[in-house]
C-alpha cells in the first residue's frame, strides 16, 4: 500500500514537474505570463530546489491539506469541498443504479443461460460497453433531454430528478460489466460439484441457487463494485462535463479545458488517494467474503 | 439365426470364433489407451480386426486452434466483427477508397449543414466535409489502438513471463510497478500525464496509453507463467536440460497466447475508446490531427442542435469498438475449453 | 446354449429396499446421442453392500445419479426403466416427492470432497443444513447435531472444528464430513460414488472401514461405485460388473474374484498386477472401451473378447444364470469359468 501511494503520487508529480521543458509553462498552458509572476510562481512551487526536495515539499503540503491553488489564488481544497456534495450524490445514485440493475440482470441471464433473456442481456451489455461514455452522454442528453424532454438537459436542481440522467450515463458501463461478470460467475458456479451435492441433499432449487451459488458468485462482483469507485471518478469527469454539473469531476473538466493544470493535478491526486483507499477496503472485504483467503 | 451375409456369400458359422489368435495373450504388450483412440495399427491381422470391429477408426488429434477455427467460422459474431474490422482497416489504410473529398478542405459557408445526397454526413462547424473527416479519422484511431496494444502487449508479455517465472525479487519489483500504475484510473492518469505535455501527437498519446495499459496484460501473463511453471511437463523438460528461455518459449508462451490474444483484441477496442475520450477532453490528440474524439469535442457546443455532428463520428466509434470487443468475445468462446459444448 | 436364462426379477421374491429395472439413460449432445446406461437391473436389500464395478465410461456413476434424480437434464434423459424404492417407482412420482426421498432416505457421497463441499460455508453449517431445512431445527440445535455426527464419523476435536471450512481439513477428514452430511437423517440407502479414489491408500482403508461400521450400526443398504477391485474386497457382499452401460455379471464377491463367469470380468481380474507375477508381462484387456455413441452391435464386448464367436456380433446376450445367485451376460460363461481367473497360456 505505502509504496504504491508514493509511487503513484510521484508519477503524477514527476510528469508535471520533472519533464523537460519549463514546468511553469506547463502549468500555465498557453497563457502569457509576466516575468514577475513567473518568478513568484517558481518560488511558490519550489522549482529552484532539486527534484526530490520538490517532491518532499509537495508531499508535506499534501499532508497539510495543501493541494495547490488556482491561478486566481483559490485553494484547490476549497473548490473540492464546495463541489463534493454534488459529486457524492451523483456517484451514489450511479452506484445504486449500476449495482441493483446490474446484479438483477446478471442473475436473470445466469439462471436462464442460453435462453432469450440471456442473449438479450449479453447483446445489450456488449453494446453498452462499446459506447464511449461521452458519446453515450450526448446521445442520452439528446434523446431523453431534448427530444423526449424527460430530463433536464444540463445542470442540476434540487431534488433527485436532475441527477437521474447523468447517474444513468455514469453507471451504464459498469452496469453492463457487472451483469456480465455476475452471469459468468453464476454459470460457472452452477456447474460446480457442490451444487450437485446440495441438490443430492434434497434441497429445493431456489435454496441451492439462492443460498449456495449466489454467495459464491457475488464475490467477484462485490470486489468489482469496490474498485469501481475509481471508474466512477474517471467517468464523472466526462459526465459532469457534458451535463454541466458543478461537481468535482466538473471542476477537473473545466480546469482541463482552461489548462489550469495545478487544479487538475491537485484534484486528480486527491481522487487517486480515494481510489487507493477503496482498493484497500476491497482487499480487506475479500477476506471477509471468501474464507479460503482468510486462512492462508 | 438371421442371414448375416448377403446373397451369394456363404453364411458364416455363428459359432465360429471371431478372434482365433486372441486366446493366447503372449504377444500382448501394454497398449491400453484412453477411450476413443484405437490400438496402434500392427501388421497382426487379428489386431486390425479387433480395432475395426470395435468401431474405432483412427482419429485426427484435434488441436485447440483447429477446433477454435472451426467454431469461429460458424459463429455469426466472429463473421460480423471480422467484416467490420476489415472494412475499417481498409478505411484506415486507404481512405481514398471511401471518399474523394479532401477532409481538410473547409468552406465556412457550409458550416453545420445537415447531411445531403452528396455529403452523407453533412458539414462540421468549420465547413469541412464530415464524412471525409470521419473516414480519415479511422486511420489514427485504429493505428493508435493497434500500436498501443502491440507495444504494451510485448512489454507485458516480457515482464509477465519474467515475474511469473522467476518470482522472487523480479516478481516483487514488477508487481509493485504494476500496482502503482493500477492505482491510477486510466482517464484520470491520462488527463494528468497528457495535460502536462505540450505537444501531443500520435507518439505521445500512444506512449501514455501504453504506460497506463501494460499492467493488466502483464498480470494475465504472469498468472499463466505461474501456473505453467509448476506443471510436471515443465519439470520434465528441465530435467532434460531445457534452459529457461526455451521453457518460456516452448511451454509458457503457447499456453498464454489464447488469453492474451483474447484480452488484446478487446484491449484494442478499449484503447480506441480511451483515446477518443481523452481527445474529447482536450488532452488527447490536437488539431490538425483528425480523430473522432476531436470531431465530437469540436462539435460540443452545437451538438444538441445538430445531432448529426455527434451521430456520425459516434457511430463509427461505436462500430469500431464494438467490432473489436465482439471479436474478442468470439475468440474467447472459441478458445476456452470450458465453454465448449 | 445350455444355460438357463435368469428369471425376471421381482416376481416371487420379497420386496427389496431398492429395485432398479431395465434402467436406460442417454445424453443428447450436439454430436449425437451418448448411450450411457443401456438397461441395467439390480436390487439392494437392507444391510447389503452392493459394489458396482466398472471402468470410466461404463455408466456406473450415471446410473447412480439417475437413482438420486440429480442427472443434468438436459442433456441427460432417462429413456426407460423403473427405480422402485420400497415398492414405489421414483420415476413416476413428482419432483416434490422425489425431493423428500433425496438426501433423507437415499443419500449420496461423491469422489472429491473438496469440490463437493461449498467452500464458503463451514462444515458445521453444511451438515447442520440438513436439520435446519428438513427438520426445522434451530441454528444451535443443528450445530449440536453436526458435532454429534462429526464425532460419529470419527473426526477428532469435532466441537472445535465444527466452524472450520472444508479447505482446512485433510482429504480423509473431508470425506468423513461428506459421510456425516449424508448420514445425518438416517437414510435407508447410501450411494458412495468412488468415495476413496482421491485418497491415499491408508486413508482409503480407514474410510472403507468406517463405511462398513456405519452400515452395521444403521443396517442401511450401501451401494459402492468403484473401478478399484481391491478397495471393495473387504466390504462388499455382492458385485455387479458394468461395461458399456450394461451389467455383464453379478454374484458374490468371492465367486467373482475366484472364478469370473464373464470374459470382461476375467480380463479385469487378469489385469491386476500380482506379486507372484513378478518378472512377467502385464496382461491388459485388448483394445479400448467403446465409444458410447457407437456401441458395438450384439454383445458390446465382442471386439475385445477372446471367446467371441460370430453370433456375438449380432445377438445381444441376456443375463444367464450361471450358478446360485450368479448371473453373467455371456452364452459361453461355462467356458470362461473353466479357463479360470487368469487365462493360462
Amino acid at each position: 500500500m505505502i509504496p504504491v501511494f508514493f509511487g503513484a503520487t510521484f508519477i503524477i508529480f514527476a510528469m508535471v514537474f520533472a519533464i523537460p521543458g519549463d514546468p511553469i509553462r506547463a502549468l500555465s498552458g498557453d497563457r502569457p505570463m509576466a516575468p514577475g509572476t513567473v518568478a513568484a510562481l517558481r518560488d511558490a512551487y519550489n522549482l529552484n530546489d532539486p527534484l526530490p526536495v520538490q517532491y518532499g515539499k509537495y508531499l508535506v503540503g499534501l499532508t497539510q491539506g495543501d493541494f495547490g491553488q488556482t491561478f486566481n489564488g483559490r485553494e484547490v481544497t476549497e473548490i473540492m469541498a464546495e463541489r463534493l456534495p454534488v459529486t457524492i450524490k451523483l456517484s451514489l445514485m450511479a452506484f445504486a443504479f449500476e449495482s441493483i440493475l446490474g446484479i438483477l440482470a446478471g442473475i436473470l441471464a445466469g439462471l436462464r443461460r442460453g435462453a432469450y433473456l440471456d442473449s438479450l442481456v449479453l447483446v445489450s451489455t456488449t453494446f453498452v460497453v462499446s459506447i464511449p461514455i461521452f458519446v453515450l452522454g450526448f446521445l442520452s442528453q439528446y434523446v431523453l433531454g431534448v427530444e423526449l424532454r424527460w430530463f433536464p438537459v444540463a445542470g442540476i436542481q434540487d431534488g433527485l430528478h436532475s441527477y437521474v440522467l447523468p447517474a444513468m450515463v455514469l453507471g451504464s458501463v459498469s452496469l453492463a460489466y457487472i451483469a456480465r461478470l455476475l452471469r459468468t460467475s453464476l454459470v460457472e458456479n452452477l456447474g460446480s460439484d457442490y451444487v450437485r451435492t446440495a441438490t443430492a441433499k434434497g434441497l429445493k432449487r431456489t435454496r441451492v441457487v439462492g443460498r449456495h451459488t449466489l454467495r459464491n458468485s457475488l464475490i467477484p462482483v462485490i470486489t468489482f463494485l469496490g474498485v469501481d469507485l475509481g471508474g466512477l471518478m474517471g467517468g464523472a469527469i466526462i459526465t459532469e462535463g457534458i451535463f454541466n454539473i458543478p461537481g468535482i469531476g466538473g471542476a477537473v473538466f473545466d480546469a482541463t479545458k482552461s489548462q489550469e493544470n495545478t487544479v487538475v493535478v491537485g484534484i486528480v491526486t486527491a481522487l487517486v488517494l480515494v481510489f487507493m483507499f477503496a482498493n484497500l477496503v476491497v482487499d480487506l472485504l475479500y477476506a471477509v467474503l471468501d474464507p479460503r483467503i482468510r486462512y492462508e | 439365426m438371421s442371414d448375416i451375409g448377403s446373397g451369394g456369400r456363404p453364411r458364416p458359422d455363428p459359432e465360429e470364433r471371431l478372434h482365433p489368435t486372441a486366446t493366447s495373450l503372449e504377444e500382448e504388450s501394454v497398449e491400453e489407451q484412453g477411450p476413443g483412440i484405437t490400438a496402434e495399427a500392427r501388421p497382426d491381422p487379428s489386431r486390425v480386426v479387433v480395432a475395426a470391429a470395435a468401431g474405432e477408426l483412427p482419429q485426427r488429434q484435434a488441436s485447440l486452434w483447429s477446433d477454435a477455427w472451426r467454431q469461429l467460422r460458424k459463429s455469426p459474431l466472429f463473421v460480423i466483427s471480422a467484416v467490420l474490422i476489415v472494412i475499417f482497416s481498409v478505411m484506415a489504410v486507404a481512405p481514398q477508397l471511401f471518399t474523394s473529398i479532401d477532409p481538410r478542405f473547409c468552406d465556412l459557408s457550409h458550416s453545420v449543414e445537415p447531411p445531403s445526397a452528396k455529403h452523407w454526413f453533412g458539414y462540421d462547424i468549420q465547413g469541412c466535409d464530415y464524412f471525409a473527416r470521419a473516414v480519415y479519422g479511422a486511420r489514427i484511431s485504429i493505428t493508435i489502438g493497434l500500436l498501443v496494444v502491440a507495444v504494451s502487449g510485448t512489454i507485458a508479455i516480457a515482464l509477465g513471463s519474467i515475474a511469473g517465472f522467476y518470482g522472487g525479487l523480479f516478481d516483487a519489483v514488477i508487481a509493485r510497478f504494476a500496482d502503482i500504475v493500477f492505482a491510477i484510473p486510466t482517464v484520470l492518469g491520462g488527463i494528468v500525464l497528457l495535460a502536462s505535455l505540450g505537444d501531443r501527437g500520435l507518439f505521445q498519446v500512444s506512449a501514455v496509453l501504453v504506460l497506463l495499459g501494460w499492467p493488466t496484460m502483464m498480470r494475465l501473463m504472469r498468472s499463466t507463467a505461474l501456473s505453467i511453471k509448476e506443471m510436471d511437463y515443465v519439470q520434465a523438460a528441465r530435467s532434460l536440460g531445457a534452459n529457461d528461455l526455451r521453457i518460456m518459449r516452448a511451454h509458457i508462451l503457447p499456453n498464454a497466447i489464447a488469453p492474451v490474444l483474447v484480452y488484446g483484441t478487446i484491449s484494442v477496442g478499449i484503447t480506441i475508446s480511451a483515446e477518443a475520450a481523452l481527445s474529447f477532453l482536450g488532452v488527447g490528440l490536437q488539431l490538425p490531427a483528425i480523430s473522432w474524439g476531436l470531431q465530437i469535442s469540436d462539435a460540443e457546443t452545437r451538438v444538441l442542435l445538430s445531432p448529426h455532428l455527434l451521430l456520425f463520428p459516434g457511430a463509427f466509434l461505436i462500430l469500431v469498438v464494438l467490432s473489436f470487443i465482439l471479436m474478442g468475445d468470439a475468440l474467447r468462446d472459441a478458445l476456452d475449453p470450458k465453454l465448449r459444448r | 446354449m445350455d444355460q438357463r436364462r435368469a428369471p425376471d426379477e421381482g416376481r416371487d421374491e420379497p420386496a427389496h429396499l431398492l429395485e432398479v429395472e431395465d434402467l436406460a439413460v442417454e445424453f443428447r449432445t450436439a454430436y449425437g446421442k451418448v448411450y450411457a446406461v443401456n438397461g441395467i437391473t439390480y436390487t439392494l436389500d437392507e444391510r447389503e453392500t452392493l459394489a458396482i464395478l466398472g471402468e470410466s465410461g461404463s455408466g456406473k456413476s450415471v446410473s447412480a445419479q439417475a437413482i438420486m434424480g440429480i442427472l443434468d437434464t438436459p442433456p441427460g434423459f432417462i429413456t426407460r426403466g423403473s427405480i422402485r424404492y420400497q415398492g414405489v417407482d421414483l420415476l413416476q412420482v413428482g419432483e416434490s416427492e422425489r425431493r423428500q426421498v433425496r438426501g433423507q432416505k437415499i443419500a449420496m457421497i461423491f469422489q472429491d470432497a473438496l469440490s463437493a463441499l461449498n467452500p464458503v460455508f463451514s462444515v458445521g453449517w453444511q451438515i447442520g443444513e440438513m436439520y435446519r431445512v428438513h427438520r426445522g431445527a434451530s441454528r444451535v440445535d443443528a450445530t449440536k447435531k453436526a458435532i454429534e455426527l462429526m464425532e460419529r464419523v470419527r473426526i477428532p476435536s469435532a466441537r472445535e472444528r465444527v466452524g472450520d471450512y472444508p479447505h482446512q481439513f485433510s482429504g480423509g477428514m473431508r470425506q468423513r464430513v461428506m459421510i456425516a452430511m449424508a448420514l445425518s437423517l438416517d437414510p435407508d440407502i447410501l450411494i458412495a460414488d468412488e468415495p476413496t479414489t482421491a485418497l491415499d491408500v491408508t486413508v482409503q482403508a480407514q474410510i472403507m472401514e468406517l463405511l462398513a461400521d456405519l452400515q452395521r450400526e444403521t443396517s442401511m443398504g450401501l451401494i459402492l461405485i468403484t473401478h478399484d477391485l481391491g478397495v471393495v474386497a473387504d466390504v462388499a457382499d455382492r458385485v455387479a460388473v458394468m461395461y458399456a452401460g450394461k451389467i455383464v455379471e453379478t454374484g458374490s464377491i468371492f465367486e467373482i474374484y475366484k472364478n469370473p463367469a464373464h470374459p470382461y470380468t476375467q480380463g479385469l481380474m487378469a489385469s491386476i498386477p500380482r506379486l507372484d507375477q513378478k518378472g512377467e508381462k502385464l496382461t491388459p484387456i485388448v483394445g479400448a472401451p467403446p465409444n458410447l455413441m457407437h456401441i458395438p452391435s450384439g454383445c458390446s464386448f465382442h471386439p475385445r473378447c477372446p471367446y467371441a464367436r460370430q453370433r456375438c456380433t449380432t445377438d445381444v446376450p441376456p443375463l444367464y444364470e450361471v450358478g446360485d445367485g450368479r448371473r453373467s451376460a455371456c452364452p459361453y460363461s461355462q467356458e470362461v469359468m473353466q479357463t479360470g481367473p487368469t487365462r493360462r497360456r
